[in-house]
Order: structure tokens, then sequence, then C-alpha cells
């Protein structure tokens, strides 16, 4: 052996003494306990909230904290995987139907089982004894770490790479056809077929006008919402030309939720009444200097004749 | 760390996510307490990775990912069509298959 093999040598062992080490260093079991702390308080928060909207932001806490827990066990591709994929895609879907199911529907309390919660209970504490004596008899020892097989490909990405389109190449051509049955499925099972025809601009025409026949409404279009230069937020109510604010230029829901008209009060500090005053006094100067502009040439063209 | 600490965390966020499926009514609620177990067992596959030293557990790590994905999209479109059928996303008011 020359003496170049040996340096070499050493050169490596010190390498894996020097990762050793900074493994001590990283602070590894500080970000373990912290984030192995909040992943839990938050499952057990998400099972217990009422509102399904809370269960799925603290899913999304556990979520990010176990995408931390890949970060600190040299995973970083799964890592950011969990975070686009799961924090990104999955919530944020669950999140959509939430809203298009309905955000108020909360959970009944009552069992409709009698003693169910108590014997989940029990089973839960039993399962996770079970496994926890599993865990205590088997062989762990200590982790190998993945340094070694992430630098062997150059990288954990690298890495990953090659056994994907390598060892598990069948299984990941498996996975496509998998996706574009799951796309097809969601497809076929969200599609709703009409059972009526779509009803054409003509025919929401026609039926606006016999609506006003009938009832008298308005068969115009609403009046659309905002304030002259001033908000032009949705749920801001528009101001008629006599100043009054207008119910019928919001979305019946937002009207319903709340006093709309109190939306008028300004970031100034005034009272709403005021507020209220002054963006009507606005919209009357703008509609009488425009009506007086208009009267204006009229009367010229009178004068000439 | 021993890889010993991950499981267990694994197996307790595993467990939870199982109370949930077996306590809560809200069909959606279950099917996030499903992920919840789907992302434990991913904790683990990560822990024996590193245990072993080879990065096979990351793979089928990504694999149970994407499952979970297809997963979610034709869960969550059931859900939806019961819903709109039913007007509810109870999982109590399912029964129908029982009778």
């Amino acid at each position: 052996m020359t003496a170049a093999h040996v340096l070499a040598d050493r050169a490596g062992a010190a390498q894996v003494l020097a990762g050793q080490v900074a493994d001590k260093q990283s602070g590894e079991p500080f970000f373990f306990w912290l984030l192995a702390i909040v992943s839990v308080a938050a499952a057990l928060g998400m099972i217990f909230m009422r509102k399904a909207v809370h269960s799925a932001l603290l899913l999304a806490t556990v979520m990010l904290s176990l995408a931390a827990l890949y970060a600190v066990q040299d995973a970083p591709f799964l890592a950011f995987v969990q975070v686009i994929v799961y924090t990104g895609a999955v919530l944020m879907l669950f999140l959509f139907v939430l809203m298009l199911v309905g955000v108020s529907s909360t959970d009944s309390l009552v069992e409709t089982l009698r003693g169910q919660r108590f014997w989940a209970a029990v089973c839960g504490i039993g399962f996770v004894v079970l496994l926890g004596v599993g865990f205590a008899n088997a062989a762990l020892g200590d982790s190998a770490g993945v340094k070694n097989a992430n630098a062997e490909h150059g990288g954990n990405i690298r890495g990953l790479a090659y056994l994907l389109f390598g060892k598990y190449v069948f299984a990941f051509e498996a996975t496509s056809a998998l996706l574009i049955t799951a796309a097809l499925g969601a497809m076929v099972l969200a599609h709703r077929e009409r059972t009526t025809p779509k009803p054409t601009q003509r025919d929401l025409s026609v039926e606006r006008f016999r609506r006003a026949a009938q009832t008298g409404a308005h068969p115009g279009p609403l009046p659309g919402p905002g304030t002259y230069a001033r908000h032009n937020a949705v749920d801001m109510p528009a101001l008629l030309p006599d100043g009054t604010p207008s119910e019928l230029s919001v979305n019946p829901i937002i009207a319903a939720r709340t006093d709309t008209a109190h939306r008028h009060t300004d970031l100034d500090g005034q009272t709403e009444q005021q507020a209220l005053d002054r963006d009507v006094r606005a919209v009357r100067t703008v509609t009488e200097t425009a009506d007086s502009e208009r009267g204006r040439p009229r009367e010229t063209e009178e004068d000439e004749k | 760390m021993s890889p010993g600490h991950y499981l267990a965390l694994s197996a307790i966020l595993f467990t939870i996510g199982g109370l949930g499926v077996l306590v809560r009514r809200n069909a959606i609620v279950v099917f996030m307490c499903v992920e919840l177990m789907l992302n434990a067992c991913n904790l683990a596959f990560v822990s024996f990775s590193r245990m072993h030293g080879n990065l096979d557990g990351q793979i089928i790590a990504f694999f149970v990912m994407v499952v979970a994905a297809a997963e979610v999209v034709v869960g969550l479109a059931i859900i939806m069509t019961i819903f709109r059928t039913r007007r509810s996303s109870s999982v109590d008011d399912a029964n129908l298959l029982k009778y």
C-alpha cells in the first residue's frame, strides 16, 4: 500500500468522524422534540376540533412539522415533496371541498353508538402500547445515516432518481396508470348530467320580464357594488343617486350576513353616520355637477335659436 | 437521535389518526385522519431508510405520497357526489347499503 492510499484512508475516516460530530452538534434532538410536541399537539387538536376547517389547518401544521422532520433526517427531496404535494395540493383540495360542502358544518357531539368514544380510546391506547412494545423489543440499534447513500450518486435527488428509474421503474410505471385512473375516476364521479336544458340568455331575459310583469320587480340589471372613486370592494354597497346605500348591489349572502351600510365607515376614525353623510355628499356633488354640465350646452343652443 | 424516537412519534401519530377515524362523523375529517395515518407511515419509512443507510425507504415514502394524492382525488369526488344527493357529509347518513 502506498503512502497516498494510507493518506486517502485516513482522510476518509476523518470525514466520517467529522460527519458524526456534526450530527451531534446539528441540534437534532432540539428539533426533534420541538417538532414532535408540535405535531402531536396539532394531531390531537385535529381530532378534537369541532369545525372541519380548524381540523384542516391543524393537519397542515402536522404535515409541515413532518416535512421539517424529513429534512432533519437527510431526506430533503421528500421534505419538499411533502410541502408541495401534501400541504400545497392535497390540503388545499380538502379546503376546497370543505368550502363546497359548507364551512359551517360542525360535527354533532351526540354519540349514535353507545360507548363508542370510550372503546375507541381503549383501542387507541391498546394499539399504541402494542406498537411501543414491538419497537422496544426490536433490535433497532443506531441509525447508519443516509449520508453515504446520498453521496454515492452525488446527492439525495440523484440517488433517488437512480433507484426510481432503475430498481423501481415498474412500480413507477404502474404509478402513472394509477394517476390516470384517479383523474378519470374523479371526472366521472364529479360530473353531473343536466336533467334540464341550460337556459339561454333569451330564456333568462324572458323570465326576467315575466317576473317584472307579475311582481313589479325591476327587470334591468342590478346596481354594481362600490362607491364613486372611494371603495370598489364587492362587499361595499353602492350609493343610489339619492344617497341611500343599495343592498341590491352586493351579493345577497354578504348582505344577509352583516349590515353592509356600516361598511361606509371610513378608517379616519369618524362615526358611521358622518362617513355615510360624506359619501352621500360626494355622490350628490358629482351627480349635480354632471347635471349642470349637461344642462349648460342645452341653454346655449336655445339662446342661438 | 436513535430511530426508536422517530418510530415512537410515528406510532403515536398513527394511533391519533386511527382514533380520529373511529370517533369523527364528518366524512372529510375522517379522510383527513386517514391522511395523518399515511403521513405517520411515511415518517416510519424515512426513519427506517436512515437506519439502514439506503434510500429505498425514501422511495417507498414517495410512492405512498403518490398513492395518497390519487386516493384523495377519488375520495373527495365520492364525498362530493354523496353530499350532492344527500345534502350531508356525515358518515352516519350514508347507510343505504346496510338494509
